[in-house]
């Protein structure tokens, strides 16, 4: 009885009781969901066009963070050094493209997912190795972002909105857009979804895959330094972040594999349900902590009845 | 080899059907048990059985275990650490309950209990299967890893939070806590480590191991051929996650000696699954040499580097740089591999035998 009562009844008086509070949780979900839904967003843009799963898409956000704030630390004006980093990011997917997925080129996909795996690795030892592993600060003002926060008076108490965060979320939707754009009014855009769609048809009328490829993961990269300026002004950039961005994958689940506005939704839905969850239920009931594994027990449950996701294509195969 | 079979017939299936055909494999097996048992603990350092041999028989059961699922019967899993972390705190609960019971007995005992857990998470395999299923099994890594912090009886209220191994013993020799000796205890794990991966053998070329492969190489054509995927698949995370249990119970009650949680992270996760990738997936003694490369190489090259580095170069290089600078090798080792040759260490192995075999002759 006692436990039905913390079930269903206290979180919802809570709420209630302070609207304040509740509003603040929302918030802090919803700028945690954008930062999961761009981690997802890079894992779906390379999926979509080249059908690999890329396990490295969390490091490369911290590795996109890292060599903005190194190169910066040379001295380099912090707008070159974002031009930089989007060079190193470039040279990044060449490499990756030209060394590890060309020979591998028909192999089962799991073999594929192995190796960036084996990628991750070597991103972040070598980061590790060329930055050092302290976290380091983000350069916030120089480049430009907000830092301060406003208050706004609900019910009887305060909600805190830092201003990095609106900011957070409106570069999160230009970028989306951007993609939006890029993807269905230029042509290596259309070409793009000629390869999602189909590989060999895009081959027979002349696009090259190769090329393709790594425009893809340049792609990827933008929104995986987007994502890692986005959270290490939050916190600090910090080999920590690759845990976090394992989140991706659930949200993955939930939107589907190759959806981008699933992605965005999944990634909203996460951050909002685990925030909410971990306030109302999991710090009362389950003792706390619950935020570790909460995202991934929801798409656990979610592949038992929706293997395709919200917004996936339904695939017709037999286990 | 430098030996050939030529001149021993077969005349029955069961010879010609036998775990070593030639006569020269079965003799350097038991001349390989023979260093296992007797050379080793009886010339081996205190430091070479306790930091290089004890974790490298353990780590490389755990990898049996995640090649039973992995290269056997094609089902990735990313939660070997929490399948581990489940045989460990399974064992220390049965020892405190049992004191007198021979702690062997219970390290094995205690597989049984993540051998469940294996089957509960792996019930989604049955309807899912590739990157899905590395979202599940992480699920049960993050789940297990957390309920192992939240459930205090689990380390029996120790405000550290962690197992502290009692003093137990097997067949009156004490083999585990402080007291024991380096020598009982690599003992107890090379038994154990010998009889399952002889057991494993077993398993996988009779009915069970061939209807899991034949799951992994095509699931609707073993389907039609009259295998249960539901059983098979079970079954396969079952097997596994007993291996990786005992490995874990092992880890704790033999190698470490005391553990908090922090040894059954996803870290551990992916270390096991190095292991099965570059020793080769699908094959047994490549999780053996898998484990000596990615266990020992670290070692070799946090000792080693640094000095060879500063005698070559002008620069300096502390310990924890060559840590990762052998990360790195390993990471491109992994890529390497895959795109080089995708059966591993095990497949290098079987290519260099061959070649010596027809020497001088290329073939």
């Amino acid at each position: 009885m006692e436990l039905l009562n913390q079930i269903f009844i206290e979180p919802f008086q809570t709420m209630y009781a302070l609207p304040d509070l509740l509003l603040q949780t929302l918030w802090e979900g919803f700028v945690a969901g954008t930062l999961y839904s761009l981690i997802a967003l890079g894992f779906v843009l390379i999926f979509k066009a080249s059908g690999v799963f890329n396990f490295a898409q969390g490091i490369m956000v911290v590795f996109a963070a890292l060599v903005l704030v190194g190169v910066h630390a040379l001295g380099v004006n912090a707008y070159l050094a974002v031009l930089i980093t989007l060079g190193v990011m470039a040279l990044l997917a060449m490499t990756v493209v030209r060394v590890v997925l060309k020979p591998l080129v028909n192999q089962p996909d799991i073999i594929l997912f192995m190796a960036t795996i084996g990628l991750t690795y070597i991103l972040i030892a070598g980061g590790q190795l060329v930055f050092g592993g302290e976290p380091k600060a983000m350069i916030t003002e120089e480049l430009g972002l907000p830092t301060g926060s406003s208050d706004w008076e609900v019910g009887g108490g305060i909600v805190i909105f830092q201003h990095i965060d609106i900011a957070a979320a409106v570069i999160a939707v230009i970028l989306i857009a951007g993609l939006a754009i890029f993807f269905n009014k230029t042509r290596v855009g259309r070409a793009l979804r000629a390869v999602a769609d189909d590989h060999q048809a895009a081959l027979s009328v002349g696009i090259s895959l190769e090329y393709i490829w790594m425009v893809v993961w340049f792609a990827a990269g933008v929104v995986a330094l987007t994502a890692g300026i986005m959270w290490a002004a939050k916190s600090d950039v910090s080999f920590a972040l690759q845990v976090v961005a394992l989140k991706a994958l659930p949200v993955l689940v939930l939107g589907g594999f190759t959806s981008i506005p699933g992605a965005i939704i999944g990634g909203l839905i996460i951050g909002l349900g685990e925030k909410v969850f971990e306030l109302y239920w999991g710090s009362t009931i389950l003792g706390g902590g619950t935020e570790a594994w909460f995202a991934f027990i929801i798409a656990l449950l979610f592949l038992l009845y929706r293997p395709e996701g919200l917004f996936g294509e339904k695939l017709i195969e037999r286990i | 080899m430098f030996y050939r079979e030529a001149g021993q017939f077969k005349t029955t299936y069961e010879a010609d059907s036998a775990k070593f055909p030639i006569f020269q494999d079965k003799v350097f097996i038991w001349l390989y048990l023979a260093i296992g048992f007797i050379a080793i603990p009886l010339f081996g350092s205190q430091f070479f059985l306790d930091a290089i041999m004890i974790p490298f028989l353990v780590l490389a059961l755990a990898a049996v275990g995640l090649n039973i699922l992995t290269g056997y019967t094609g089902q990735i899993s990313l939660g070997t650490g929490a399948f581990m972390g489940v045989g460990a705190y399974a064992c220390y609960k049965l020892t405190l309950a049992m004191p007198d019971v021979n702690i062997i007995l219970l390290i094995v005992a205690s597989g049984i209990f993540s051998a469940l857990a294996g089957v509960f998470f792996g019930l989604p395999s049955l309807r899912i299967k590739g990157f899905y299923l590395v979202v599940t099994t992480l699920a049960a890594q993050f789940f297990l890893e957390w309920a192992f912090i939240r459930f205090p009886w689990l380390y029996n209220y120790n405000p550290s939070g962690a197992i502290e191994v009692p003093q137990r013993e097997a067949f009156g020799v004490i083999v585990t806590g402080a007291a024991a000796s380096s020598e009982a205890r690599y003992l107890v794990v090379l038994s154990v480590v010998v009889i399952m991966t002889w057991f494993a053998s077993n398993i996988l070329s009779g009915r069970i191991g061939r209807s899991w492969m034949m799951i992994r190489d095509m699931d609707i054509a073993a389907e039609l051929m009259g295998v249960r995927p539901l059983y098979a698949k079970l079954s396969a995370f079952a097997v596994s996650s007993f291996y990786c249990g005992v490995a874990g119970a092992l880890m704790v009650f033999i190698w470490q000696g005391a553990a908090e949680v922090e040894i059954f992270d996803y870290n551990r996760s992916f270390q096991v699954l190095f292991m099965v990738i570059l020793g080769g997936l699908g094959s047994l003694l490549g999780c053996f040499l898998g484990a000596a490369v990615i266990f020992i190489f670290p070692i070799v090259m946090h000792h080693a580097l640094p000095p060879i580095w500063e005698t070559l170069t002008p620069w300096t290089m502390n310990s924890s740089q060559a840590d990762l600078v052998a990360a790195v090798i390993i990471g491109v080792m992994i890529v390497a591999f895959l795109i080089l040759e995708p059966h591993g260490l095990a497949r290098l192995w079987a290519i260099f035998k061959q070649k010596l075999r027809v020497w001088p002759f290329p073939y």
